[in-house]
C-alpha cells in the first residue's frame, strides 16, 4: 500500500555547533510534503539549509527535532543503509579503486541480490545512463560527465523509492549541464521515481521540477510549481532570488480584493497591482516588476494617467542598452537614483538604428496591473 | 659584422653548452648529474666494495687478504646461520605485522579525529624522535627488567604476583622493535586514510552498507597504499636490527644484524660479514620486490 506522500516533514529542526560555540539552524521548523513520483527542487542560496534537508532525508543527519516520514514510515534516527532512499552526491563519491560494474554493483551486493541478477541489472542500469559497456573501466578514466552518469546508476540500479540528488551537475559544463538536465527530467518520467534535487541554481529548478521549494536561512518560503513561484513569488526574497526583477519601495494606498494601490516613494505616483498575502493600508511594501513583462513606448509629453485604469504608466530616460539577439537589455532612468531594468524582444529583424532605443531616449513604460506585484517587505 | 658572426660558429661546434642547448638527452644527464654522483659515492661504491670483500679471504691476524674465497657464503648455509637468518625473517615479519595491528586502529583514530586534533597527534607519534634511539631502548630496560617498571606496576594492579622476567627475552626484543618501527607504520597509514572522503563512507552507507562492511569494501582497500609502504620502511630495517637484540635481548637472541656487526667488529672477519650482508640484501630485496609486484609501491600515496 503506498503511502500519501514519499517524504514528508514534519516540523523539522537541525541544529549545529558552529566552531565559535554558538548555535545555528540549519533547519529551521520545516515542513514539506513531497509526492510519489514528483521530480521536487530545493532551491536556494549556499547555506540556506537545502543539503542539510536532504542529507536528513539520506539518514547522514539526524532532525534535532521534528520527524521525517519516508514513504508514510517515520525515519527516526534510522542509519542511512536501512533506509529506501539513494543519493548522487555532489562530488559523485565514486569508488576509485573499484571498476565501474562494481560501483555500480556495490549496493546490490549489499542487498544479497544472486550475481546473475546483479550482472543483467548493472548492464541495464549503464544503459540506461547511455553508458554500456563502460564496466572494465576505472571510474578516474571517465570524463567529469560519464562519473555523473555512473553516480547516477550506482543510485538507480537499487531501485529506491526516492532518488535524492545534491547539486549534481555543477561540476558540469554549461553546454553539458543543460544536456543533462533535459536528460534527468526524461529518466526521471521513464523510472516514475521521485526525484529530490538539490540546487542553487534556479533556471536549472525551473526546467525540470514539478515542484519547486525556496529555501533561504533554514527556512521554506515557498513551494510551488515553476510558474507558481516565478509568476506569483509569495515575498520579496523568492522574486528576487528566482529570475530578474525591479523592485520599487512605497506604501499601501488602497485595497480592493486582490487589487492594491501603493503610493511609491521616488517617482511619486501611485501604481496599481496584484497584493500578496494580508497587507494592510499604510504598509510599507516592495512593488516586483520582471522586465520582460513591460512594454515601451516613446515618451509623447503627455501626462501620465494612471488612477482607475488596468494599465499603470511611469516615465522613463534610457541610461543603458545592450543589445543580445534575442532582445535588447535597457537600463532606465525613473527619477533620481531610481532605475529600472527592461528587456524589449526584438520580435522584427531590421538593420535601422531608428528601429532601437538609443541612450538619452525618454520613454514611457506601460505595466499591466495584473504585471505588477505587491509584496511586503521580507518575512524573514 | 654577418661574416664575423659566421666565422666564429664553428667555433663553439663542440663546446658544453651548446652540446646542452641542443642535445635533450645531454640536458637530462646533466641535470640529473648531482644525485647520480651521490648515488655511485653512497651506495654504488660501497656495494661494489662489500661484493668485491665478500669474495675475499681473512688472513689468520683478521686482516683481509686477496685471495680468492667462497666458502664465506658456503659457511652461511650452515644451519647456525640458516637458523639466525630465518628467525630474523621471522622477527622482521613478526614486527610488521604487529605494527600494523597496533598502527591501524591508531593511524584511523588520528586520521577521523577533528582537523585541529590531528597535527598535535601527529607530532605525539613523532615526539619519541627527539631522543637518541638508543637511550630510548635503554629506558625499556628499566621498564622491563625484574622487578622494573612495569613489573611494578602489574604487581601493583594484582595482575601478576612474581616477575615476569622480560628483559633478555625474544619478547622484550618483540616490544623493543615494534616499539621503535611502529611511527614507520602509522605515519604512511595516516596519510592514506586522511585522503579516503567522508563523502565516500556516506556513499557506501547510502547504498546499504552498515560500517563494517564499508570498513571492509572502502577503507581497508583505499588504505592499501600506506599499508605497503608503512610494511617496506618497516621490513627493511626491521631485517638488519641489531641494536635492539643487543641491548633487549642480552645474548639469547642474535639477529642477522648482530652476526654481520660481530664479524666486522669483533670476530674481525671482514670477509664473511660482507658475505652476510649481501645475503641478507638480496633476500631484503627479493622479498621486497616480490611484495610490491603484488601490492606496488604504495605510489599512490604521492598523487
Amino acid at each position: 500500500m503506498k503511502s500519501e506522500y514519499a517524504v514528508e516533514f514534519h516540523d523539522v529542526v537541525k541544529i549545529f555547533p558552529t566552531p565559535e560555540g554558538s548555535q545555528v539552524n540549519a533547519v529551521d521548523h520545516v515542513s514539506i510534503q513531497i509526492n510519489h513520483g514528483e521530480f521536487f527542487s530545493l532551491l536556494g542560496p549556499s547555506g540556506c539549509g537545502k543539503t542539510t534537508s536532504l542529507r536528513l532525508m539520506a539518514g547522514f543527519e539526524w532532525p534535532t527535532s521534528g520527524e521525517v516520514d519516508i514513504n508514510g514510515e517515520k525515519m527516526g534516527r534510522k542509519p542511512p543503509y536501512q533506509r529506501p532512499v539513494n543519493t548522487v552526491f555532489q562530488n559523485y563519491a565514486l569508488f576509485q579503486h573499484m571498476t565501474v560494474f562494481d560501483n555500480v554493483a556495490f549496493g546490490l551486493e549489499m542487498e544479497k541480490v544472486p550475481k546473475d541478477e546483479i550482472s543483467r541489472r548493472v548492464n541495464e542500469a549503464l544503459e540506461m545512463v547511455k553508458l554500456p559497456g563502460m564496466g572494465r573501466r576505472k571510474p578516474k578514466q571517465l570524463s567529469g560527465g560519464q562519473q555523473q552518469r555512473i553516480a547516477l546508476a550506482r543510485a538507480l540500479v537499487k531501485r529506491p523509492e526516492v532518488l535524492l540528488l545534491d547539486e549534481p551537475l555543477g561540476a558540469l559544463d554549461l553546454k553539458l549541464r543543460k544536456e543533462m538536465q533535459l536528460e534527468l527530467k526524461a529518466l526521471q518520467e521513464q523510472v516514475g521515481i521521485t526525484f529530490i534535487y538539490v540546487t542553487h541554481d534556479q533556471e536549472e529548478a525551473l526546467t525540470m521540477s514539478n515542484r519547486i521549494a525556496v529555501m533561504s536561512r533554514g527556512k521554506t518560503l515557498q513551494i510551488g510549481s515553476s510558474v507558481e513561484i516565478y509568476e506569483r513569488p509569495n515575498c520579496k526574497f523568492v522574486a528576487d532570488f528566482i529570475g530578474e526583477t525591479n523592485f520599487l519601495s512605497g506604501t499601501v494606498k488602497t485595497i480592493d480584493k486582490d487589487r492594491v494601490v501603493v503610493a511609491l516613494t521616488s517617482p511619486e505616483q501611485e501604481i496599481n497591482g496584484i497584493g500578496i498575502g494580508n497587507l494592510k493600508i499604510g504598509q510599507r511594501v516592495s512593488v516586483s516588476i520582471r522586465p520582460e513583462k513591460v512594454h515601451l513606448l516613446d515618451d509623447d509629453g503627455s501626462e501620465v494617467v494612471n488612477q482607475g485604469i488596468p494599465e499603470n504608466q511611469l516615465k522613463g530616460k534610457v541610461i543603458v542598452t545592450a543589445y543580445i539577439g534575442s532582445d535588447t537589455r535597457i537600463v532606465l532612468e525613473l527619477g533620481p537614483g531610481v532605475r529600472m531594468k527592461v528587456w524589449e524582444q526584438n520580435a522584427i529583424s531590421t538593420l535601422d538604428p531608428e528601429a532601437y532605443y538609443s541612450v538619452g531616449d525618454a520613454v514611457r513604460i506601460f505595466v499591466p496591473y495584473d504585471n505588477t506585484l505587491v509584496l511586503p517587505e521580507d518575512i524573514v | 659584422m654577418i661574416s664575423e658572426q659566421i666565422s666564429e660558429k664553428p667555433k663553439s661546434k663542440y663546446s658544453i653548452t651548446r652540446l646542452l642547448r641542443e642535445n635533450s638527452k645531454a640536458q637530462g644527464l646533466f641535470l640529473i648529474s648531482p644525485t647520480n654522483i651521490y648515488l655511485f659515492i653512497l651506495v654504488v661504491l660501497p656495494l661494489i666494495l662489500v661484493t668485491i670483500l665478500s669474495f675475499l679471504s681473512r688472513g689468520t691476524y683478521g686482516q683481509v687478504e686477496f685471495k680468492f674465497n667462497l666458502s664465506n657464503y658456503t659457511r652461511l648455509f650452515d644451519p647456525l646461520y640458516a637458523k639466525i637468518l630465518g628467525y630474523s625473517l621471522l622477527v622482521g615479519f613478526g614486527t610488521t605485522v604487529i605494527c600494523i595491528l597496533i598502527g591501524y586502529p591508531l593511524a584511523y583514530f588520528i586520521a577521523r579525529a577533528p582537523a585541529r586534533q590531528r597535527s598535535l597527534l601527529l607530532f605525539l607519534i613523532l615526539l619519541p624522535f627527539w631522543t637518541n634511539f638508543i637511550i630510548r631502548i635503554y629506558a625499556w630496560m628499566i621498564i622491563l627488567r625484574s622487578g622494573g617498571l612495569l613489573d611494578s606496576l602489574l604487581q601493583w594492579l594484582h595482575f601478576t604476583q612474581a616477575p615476569l622476567n622480560l628483559l633478555y627475552s625474544p619478547t622484550a626484543v618483540m616490544i623493543g622493535m615494534v616499539y621503535e618501527f611502529l611511527p614507520f607504520m602509522i605515519l604512511p597509514l595516516y596519510t592514506s586514510l586522511e585522503k579516503i572522503e567522508n563523502s565516500l563512507l556516506e556513499a557506501a552507507a547510502d547504498l546499504g552498507a552498515p560500517p563494517w562492511k564499508a570498513f571492509l569494501r572502502v577503507t581497508l582497500p583505499l588504505s592499501v597504499p600506506g599499508m605497503v609502504a608503512g610494511t617496506i620502511l618497516t621490513f627493511i630495517p626491521a631485517m638488519g636490527m641489531f641494536v635492539v637484540p643487543d641491548i633487549l635481548g642480552g645474548a639469547k637472541t642474535i639477529l642477522i644484524g648482530n652476526v654481520i656487526r660481530n664479524q666486522f667488529l669483533t670476530a674481525r672477519d671482514w670477509p664473511f660479514g660482507a658475505a652476510a650482508s649481501m645475503v641478507l640484501m638480496l633476500m631484503t630485496m627479493v622479498l621486497t620486490l616480490y611484495y610490491t609486484r603484488k601490492a606496488g609501491f604504495g605510489e599512490e600515496l604521492l598523487v
